[in-house]
């Protein structure tokens, strides 16, 4: 089990007050306290390290990330994560370039297929990753997704 | 019948005398269709419900994957609540319109005889709360805008079918709005054909531009860019901002003229509302 | 909270239950600015989802602001059948929560 401070100075702000075990990578079925580090991790790696214990990963065709070249409006970014890899625990996406990369993470149970649709926010063009933890290992694929400013002057 | 579009279209001087040709509303429906018809093939009447949906892919497809669970589900659920709450006096909504509010979204908008004006369904809505002692809602978003986005949905598949009256002042109202959509607007002094007839299905910067032909069609409208519901006149005003163009009220006479000649031009389109746009 | 503030369909699909839930919040990032007063509207988002079936943890997902307003996800899982019922709920950070039960069409 890894323990890494990245806490520079916390706030403690009005987020659920579990700054003490923040640091710590809890079971994940038991229903964890938000991974509030992770969730704060400005570089992509870091993030995974967090909120999956390792930025290890290798590249996988078996993971397919369905979400648009040129998204419509970069607030509402309709994505879908789905793999054909067996004993899938855990899934994680990343928006690279957003302040923050890691957006979402799901624990699956134990007959869920590794499958995951949301809408995302994209702050700008970047690639989308995917990270998915099957038989304790981690696969990653990714789509670059283009953000752009609407063209009526609004 | 091109003739017209282009006569219209090349008019820079925004006049009070009818400078457009003296061709009947229903010459100028044909030609309006008849263009994009021609223009866009493989794109049926009735798929002009799903506004630039029908003629770009990759949109189409962000656009169907939230269609899988619009976010107007949520407006129509509390529209259906406000409608079938009574007002303070015990009446509710049910009792100001036919069929008791049910699908009647294609009543509107209509030439108001008595009132001299073009009447539409939010202005309905709200007419029937001040009637029954209550205070109206905005016309933009909000409450209001869910109401008419329950009553859209409860309308949709119905044919879009605007008359114009023999009255000479429907047939103004309706010159009225048709004279708005092609007159030049703002300080980028753009009319609105200029973007969605001319330009319709082709991108400014990174925009695709909706086709003008069915657009009241998908109204109320839940726009990412909002993350809510909003009305066709909160659009129209967006939209005249965008231009950089003073915006009208929702509501005022011109948008309602507007409405009016929008509406016309989308005949035998299905209502579509509410719908998603980004 | 809003009356409904979960909506969810769960159908079957031969044998794999296939659940799609929309949920009514501002998911606030505490990034934007109120254009009136210039303060940072602060954060306000759903940080947890979970959907439970017949006692077990089907999906967890933990959240941040940057999933859009109005959150929708998607999931697929077998060992259902018609007519079970599913647990929907969720948390957000200002110790809000919601939940709703479904069942399986």
């Amino acid at each position: 089990m890894k323990r890494r401070s990245f806490l520079k100075g916390t706030v403690a702000s009005g987020m659920l007050g579990v700054a003490a075990t923040a640091g710590l990578l809890t079971p994940k079925m038991v229903l964890a306290a938000w991974p509030k580090a992770a969730f704060e991790a400005k570089d992509l790696n870091q993030g995974m390290e967090l909120i999956m214990g390792s930025s290890d990963t290798t590249e996988s065709n078996k993971i397919k990330v369905k979400a648009p070249d040129i998204a419509e409006n970069g607030a509402v970014v309709p994505i879908t994560i789905s793999t054909s890899l067996p004993d899938v625990s855990q899934m994680a996406v990343f928006i690279a370039k957003n302040p923050v990369p890691l957006c979402s993470s799901y624990d699956l149970g134990p007959t869920t297929m590794g499958f995951v649709s949301c809408r995302v926010k994209m702050g700008k063009t970047s690639d989308l990753v995917a990270v998915v933890k099957s038989g304790g290992k981690l696969y990653s694929a990714k789509k670059a997704v283009k953000v752009t400013i609407g063209g009526c002057g609004g | 019948m091109k003739k017209l579009l282009i006569m219209a279209a090349a008019v820079g001087v925004f006049s009070t005398t009818p400078l457009i040709s003296q061709a009947s509303p229903e010459d100028d429906l044909k030609a309006f269709q008849g263009y994009f018809l021609k223009r866009f093939p493989n794109v049926p009447l009735a798929e002009y419900a799903n506004g630039v949906y029908a003629l770009d892919e990759a949109s189409r497809e962000q656009w169907e994957a939230i269609e899988e669970f619009p976010p107007y589900e949520i407006a129509i659920e509390e529209g259906e609540e406000l409608f079938n709450t009574p007002f303070k006096n015990g009446k509710t909504y049910a009792s100001c319109f036919r069929n008791g509010g049910i699908g009647v979204k294609g009543d509107y908008p209509y030439y108001d005889s008595e009132k001299g004006r073009v009447e539409t369904l939010e202005s309905a809505i709200n007419e029937c709360r001040t009637k029954n002692g209550e205070k109206p809602l905005g016309y933009k978003k909000g409450k209001l805008a869910s109401i008419s986005a329950y009553m859209a949905y409860t309308t949709r598949g119905q044919k879009i079918d605007v008359k114009i009256p023999f009255d000479q002042r429907a047939r103004d109202a309706y010159e009225s709005g048709k004279r708005f959509f092609y007159a030049r607007l703002g300080q980028l002094n753009l009319a609105c054909a200029h973007c969605h007839v001319d330009y319709a299905g082709k991108r400014i910067r990174a925009d695709l531009i909706s086709p003008a032909l069915g657009h009241p069609s998908h109204f109320p409208v839940y726009r990412s860019k909002w993350g809510g519901l909003g009305t066709l006149h909160r659009r129209f005003g967006g939209c005249n901002k965008q231009v950089r163009a003073l915006p009208f009220k929702a509501q005022s006479p011109e948008y309602r003229n507007l409405e009016y000649f929008l509406t016309y031009m989308s005949n035998g389109i299905p209502w579509n509302g509410p719908g998603t746009r980004k | 909270m809003a009356k409904k503030s979960i909506r969810v369909r769960a159908k079957m699909k031969g044998d794999v239950v296939e659940v799609k839930a929309l949920m009514t919040h501002p998911m606030e990032t505490g990034m934007r600015k109120d254009k009136k007063t210039g303060k940072k509207i602060p954060a306000h988002f759903i940080n947890e989802v979970v959907a439970e079936h017949k006692g077990n943890k089907v999906i967890v997902a933990h959240w941040s602001a940057a999933i859009s307003k109005n959150p929708y996800i998607a999931f697929k899982f077998t060992g259902g059948a018609k007519g079970d019922a599913i647990m929907i709920s969720w948390k957000d950070n200002k110790g809000e929560s919601a939940s709703t039960e479904t069942k399986i069409g």
